[in-house]
């Protein structure tokens, strides 16, 4: 069980749209995880690696800067399932960036933006993760 | 300056992943667990996100251009190919094993869990992957 968090998560989730309108403002990119991450590895095909590079340090950082700047909780309970977690970064990473974008850019920004191909592509990963964890849940029973 | 700029929107981004809960893969798998123990937090998250984004994308665009850059950088496509499925669809399982899509994961790489450290290095080398592959396949990088 975890705590149904509507306030909180809600803010989080406008901190994360805030954080994706002032990339479009500032350099006119959109703020796709899969896609800033995925074009830290050449080849290179443009000149923003800095700033791609800046933006992941940033995320990495994040959690470092919460716990020192104020007395918060930071939670996260990952699977230690070595094996899971090795298949699960490979199909996230191979996809994410085959689909041309995660729940970043097509969840967020490519929602925000009516495209097409995001709502297709989110209405197909939101179908395929709660199969899987059906599947692990109800099924495997794990 | 740009580098200062992306690192601090990087810091914005994660902490508002982890004030939401979205960093955390036990509350994913709870929202992605509708029939067994849902927690419907998450939906709050990419709702949050896309009000913002949705008025604050318009606000931005009628500028005609960006501060830094040249242009907007906006994918134009439309079509639904191949890849616009299949992507999504392995990403989806993944997503559902491990409670991790790639963001969170880069901001639970600093607290070191043994999974977390499975995890990013097998998403970086399948994003290398996608990238090499998706070299030779007609199909524009747009995102």
């Amino acid at each position: 069980m975890t705590g149904f968090t509507p306030l909180a998560s809600l803010i989080g989730g406008m901190m994360i749209g805030l954080s994706a309108v002032l990339l479009m403002l500032w350099e006119g990119r959109i703020a796709g995880i899969s896609g800033i991450a995925g074009r830290l590895l050449p080849p290179y095909r443009d000149s923003a690696f800095l700033s791609r590079f800046g933006f992941v340090i940033g995320l990495v950082t994040a959690p470092i800067a919460m716990i020192a700047v104020g007395d918060v909780e930071v939670s996260q309970t990952v699977s230690s399932n070595i094996p899971l977690m090795l298949g699960a970064g490979l199909l996230v990473g191979f996809g994410s960036v085959w689909g041309n974008g995660c729940t970043s850019g097509h969840g967020v920004c490519g929602l925000s933006r009516l495209s097409t191909r995001s709502f297709v592509a989110t209405g197909i990963f939101m179908t395929t993760a709660i199969i899987t964890v059906f599947l692990i849940r109800h099924v495997i029973g794990a | 300056m740009s580098f200062l700029i992306n690192l601090a929107l990087g810091l914005l981004f994660g902490v508002g992943l982890l004030v939401s809960g979205m960093s955390d893969p036990a509350k994913v798998l709870n929202f992605l667990d509708l029939a067994g123990t849902w927690d419907a937090s998450l939906a709050f998250v990419m709702g949050g996100a896309v009000l913002v984004a949705f008025v604050g994308y318009r606000l931005v665009l009628a500028r005609g251009e960006p501060i830094a850059g040249d242009r907007f950088h906006l994918p134009t496509r439309n079509d639904i190919d191949a890849r616009i499925l299949a992507g999504p669809a392995l990403f989806g399982i993944g997503w559902g094993l491990g409670g991790f899509c790639p963001g969170p994961a880069l901001t639970a790489l600093g607290l070191g869990a043994t999974g977390t450290l499975a995890f990013i290095p097998a998403m970086i080398l399948g994003m290398w992957a996608a990238r090499l592959l998706g070299e030779g396949s007609a199909s524009p990088r747009t995102v």
